[in-house]
């Protein structure tokens, strides 16, 4: 194998699996440090930085930094970052003096967003401090988007949306266009803005196409539209019995919801198995823990009414089978058919885009999906000062990837309105610097916790189930967040080594708790990863290969199950491992300095 | 020097023996010996060779004395009996212990001061007593704990860390131990794991006095330009006369050599040693030719290691006294104390 070119960012950034996996690249070992040193201020500045809303993402991410998480690798479960996130949130002080100061005075151009969702104020909050002047369209009474008409209470109090929509809409810079529905992009280019960034979103739930459901229509309800609803406070009822159609994360906030307006007898049913849906499992188990059962394998197949009222729905029975190159098909078991009575049905089996806003005739192209033809690097589109992102750009995702869309769209509108190439992206902001204190000190705690996984406090069912805006989660108290903390490994904290200074004694190898160092004759990747003192059986992890020790041979060290406890470079007598803590930050419009210098 | 003891995870596909134990659990208290100390190395190869042999921790007796080497016993087979007695006098506590109770497995852990200084004579005598044990030397040539004065096996000519020429001639462990009678004899280098595990796991399955000389640079101390146990110096001068395999009962034999280039030894519990030859005439069962090999390699100036010397039947002690198969330390009253009618027959027939 060639050796490893760590100068390259990419590199260190991978071994970093948490902020790799993040889309908008938090540097979560970073902040998850400062909080176990009770800097919750400092925390949440790092959080901010780089995906917006750490308040809202720390109840109501995707979090998929956490099945990235190496500490899910060497134990059972990984880190609680996403629960870390919320305390940084919750135990913050004042952050208004350290946000970035909106100038007085505009560079003189303005941006258009349509829709007033995660992705444009990303991007509003990134432009407005350069000094742009954003307006946001959005067809409902306050900013947030899907997080404000979409996330029941019960998981994300408003006030929380207030306050971190209001760190980008009341400090200037940005004009909120609310109630107002925009009908034409071309009427919105035709007010000749800078710049058009559309974030609107997935806003259409996909509909049941059985017989029986205009029908019975009354009682049958769109999941996303029945949230909204639900959310304004248009409807503060549900029948008794109800039956939720879905496998996703919103049909757990749809059933959760029903439970606590008046569904006693409240379903979930999936076509697919319970361990292909497409829910976070921990929301599963949320549903579950509220007295929800989710029954899979089920296909809708007739809707039953009398006289135009819903008496419940029929299911095909299901089994998954799988060709030869694995694809999945559902196909009927031949037993017979289930039958289940209910008063209501919410429907949330999919969401997809709508752009009848838009013109077809004015040189935006779609896909044959109906997705705009973008650049995935840059966000453009066809009409060069259009960009997209969050939901709108490539269909339903998340909240971070609205907001790792955000950033790209504003680095990529700021080079569009200096009159450069959006192509030619700026370099992330990377440092690294040793922590070497003494001889066995370091300035990171390197003692590895062996604390298993902390569960998170919840509000008592009874009392939750009773009110639709108690917050079910109350997050970790401090002390708590404290030991869940010491179970992040520091995988920023970077093992360096210089041949130069090896003496190849064999001290890193005999120390090293998880095998991962070897000496070793060089060879292919594929025949060195089985020969290495522990096999590197994972090939999403890399090797770290260094050449140029006296006897010829070099150092192997399989990144994946590190501990980054340093004890390699505690145990050498030359120096050749460092710990050297690695930060790095996407890059945003303009350099700015980093909330947290090493 | 590491303050904080060596995390509990470990990889998580780390395989177990036999008995059910990863070889994490053969470790010890974390290391307090300089970072970089060769005896460390040592210990991994311990704690590896155990692993791989299935010994049962608390069959085994470590016993050592005074000094650097003297110390590690701590650092590995945390789960084991150990003794760490007074300088140079490890050797009768072995002894004493190994007449006591036979049935385990006896380690002894010295340095090149502890047996070749203060215990040279405790040395010469368990050798010549034939004790079935394992002993190993962590050899660095240098008084480290007192920082840095010649021991009694560093090389004439070879230099201080300060640069004071050592004149005395230098003993040598491996060359004493074949003349007074080891019936195992090997020289291992602690920066060479392939050839160090292998020699400790046939050291421990031998019957008999087993020696293991094993270089072990310091690093704080005797690690230099114009030292002769340098990682660098031993690295070069290295002559290795054989390969050693050690194979037990249940593992079939796989790999194919050239005729004529493998010695097989089978030992005296069945478990079968096989020697790759690197230098083409070398007999490892032949004593008097050991002997002059290493001279001669010696006034080369090389290092010759591997497996030197074995007698794939040897006795011990117990063999020779005639003592009862049943340890000492089980015997009851009744048969300890045969009673007063039996000490008179004694006295009669020496009347």
């Amino acid at each position: 194998m060639k050796p490893t070119d760590i100068r390259n960012p990419d590199y260190f950034h991978k071994v970093v699996d948490c902020q790799w996996a993040c889309p908008a690249h938090t540097p979560v070992p970073e902040y998850i440090r400062l909080i176990a040193a009770g800097r919750y201020t400092d925390a949440y500045m790092i959080n901010w930085h780089s995906n917006v809303f750490p308040g809202i993402l720390g109840r109501t991410c995707d979090r998929p930094c956490e099945p990235a998480c190496r500490r899910g690798r060497v134990e059972h479960e990984p880190v609680a970052i996403c629960r870390l996130k919320r305390v940084a949130a919750d135990n913050k002080e004042d952050v208004l003096a350290r946000l970035p100061p909106i100038p007085k005075e505009r560079n003189g151009k303005r941006i258009a967003c349509i829709g007033g969702g995660p992705a444009s104020l990303t991007v509003a909050r990134d432009l407005a401090p350069l000094g742009y002047e954003i307006h946001i369209f959005d067809d409902q009474p306050k900013p947030g988007g899907f997080i404000r008409t979409q996330i029941p209470r019960f998981r994300l109090p408003e006030e929380i949306i207030d306050e971190e929509c209001g760190y980008i809409t009341e400090r200037g810079g940005v004009v909120l266009h609310m109630n107002r529905r925009v009908e034409s992009l071309k009427a919105v280019l035709a007010e000749g803005y800078d710049a058009v960034f559309v974030g609107t979103g997935a806003p259409r739930g996909r509909e049941l196409e059985v017989p029986g459901r205009k029908e019975a229509a009354a009682n049958i309800h769109i999941g996303i539209d029945w949230l909204a609803s639900v959310s304004f406070g248009h409807v503060n009822t549900i029948g008794k019995r109800v039956i939720v159609l879905g496998g996703g994360n919103t049909a757990m906030d749809c059933c959760r919801s029903a439970r606590r307006l008046g569904g006693e007898d409240v379903k979930v049913v999936v076509r697919s198995g319970f361990e292909e849906m497409k829910a976070s499992p921990w929301e599963k188990e949320d549903a579950m823990r509220e007295g929800i059962p989710i029954l899979n394998y089920l296909v809708p197949k007739e809707v039953l009414h009398e006289g135009g009222r819903l008496t419940g729905i029929v299911f095909e029975k299901v089994k998954a089978e799988y060709d030869a190159k694995g694809r999945r098909s559902l196909v009927p078991t031949g037993e017979p058919d289930v039958a289940m009575e209910c008063d209501d049905i919410l429907v949330a089996i999919g969401q997809e885009n709508a752009f009848p806003w838009i013109e077809r005739d004015i040189g935006l192209e779609f896909d044959r999906w109906g997705l705009p033809k973008l650049d995935p690097a840059t966000l453009q589109s066809t009409i060069p000062n259009v960009f997209f992102g969050g939901d709108a750009a490539f269909g339903p995702k998340n909240i971070i990837w609205a907001v790792a869309h955000g950033h790209e769209a504003a680095v990529s509108i700021d080079l569009f309105c200096r009159g450069e190439d959006v192509r030619n992206r700026p370099p992330p902001d990377v440092r690294m610097g040793s922590t070497k204190m003494g001889i066995h000190e370091w300035s990171y705690d390197n003692d590895v916790s062996l604390d298993l996984r902390y569960k998170v406090p919840h509000r008592e069912l009874s009392q939750s189930l009773r009110d639709i805006t108690a917050e079910v989660e109350l997050g970790y108290d401090r002390e708590l967040a404290y030991k869940e903390a010491q179970r992040c490994l520091n995988c920023d904290v970077q093992t360096v080594f210089t041949s130069s200074l090896c003496i190849e004694c064999d001290a890193c190898v005999d120390i090293c708790p998880v095998d991962c160092i070897n000496f070793t004759e060089n060879g292919e990747e594929e025949e060195l990863r089985k020969r290495l003192k522990a096999p590197a059986i994972n090939p999403t992890q890399d090797l770290y290969v260094a050449d140029g020790l006296k006897t010829g041979r070099v150092m192997v060290k399989d990144e994946d199950v590190c501990l980054h406890c340093g004890m390699c470079a505690e145990r050498c007598p030359t120096g050749a491992w460092d710990m050297q803590k690695f930060f790095l930050e996407t890059a945003k419009p303009k350099a700015r300095q980093p909330a947290c210098a090493l | 020097m590491s303050y904080l003891p060596k995390p509990k995870l470990h990889h998580p596909t780390l395989p177990k023996n036999a008995l059910g134990y990863t070889r994490r659990d053969y470790e010890g208290a974390i290391s307090t010996l300089c970072a970089g100390c060769g005896h460390d190395s040592i210990s991994a190869a311990i704690i590896q060779a155990c692993w791989e042999l299935d010994i049962e921790p608390h069959r085994v007796a470590k016993l050592s004395g005074i000094g650097c080497s003297s110390k590690t016993p701590d650092y590995f087979l945390g789960a084991s009996h150990g003794f760490n007695s007074v300088h140079g006098r490890m050797p009768s506590v072995l002894t004493g212990a190994n007449l006591a109770n036979r049935d385990l497995i006896y380690l002894g852990i010295s340095g090149d001061g502890d047996s070749a200084s203060i215990g040279l004579g405790q040395f010469a005598h368990i050798m010549r007593r034939g004790v079935n044990m394992t002993y190993i030397v962590e050899n660095n040539g240098v008084y480290g704990l007192t920082k840095g004065q010649f021991s009694a096996t560093s090389d004439k000519g070879s230099k201080a860390k300060k640069g004071a020429i050592n004149t005395d001639e230098a003993i040598d462990l491996v060359g004493l131990a074949l003349q007074l009678g080891a019936t195992f004899v090997a020289r291992s280098f602690s920066g060479d794991k392939a050839q160090l595990v292998p020699l400790i796991k046939a050291a421990l399955l031998h019957k008999g006095a087993a020696f293991i000389d094993c270089i072990s640079p310091c690093v704080a101390f005797n690690n230099h330009e114009g030292s002769t146990k340098s990682y660098d110096f031993v690295r070069e001068h290295n002559e290795v006369v054989n390969k050693l395999d050690v194979i037990l009962g249940r593992q079939p034999i796989t790999a194919e050599y050239e005729p004529g280039s493998v010695t097989e030894v089978t030992q005296h519990d069945g478990s079968v040693l096989r020697l790759r030859k690197l230098a083409p005439d070398y007999d490892p069962t032949d004593r008097v030719a050991a002997m002059n090999y290493l001279q001669e390699r010696k006034a080369a100036g090389e290092i010759v290691t591997g497996l030197l010397y074995l007698d794939p039947d040897p006795t011990d002690l117990h063999a020779n006294m005639g003592t009862v198969e049943v340890p000492l330390n089980r015997l009851g009253d009744a048969e300890l104390c045969p009673g007063s009618a039996a000490l008179a027959r004694i006295n009669a027939a020496l009347r």
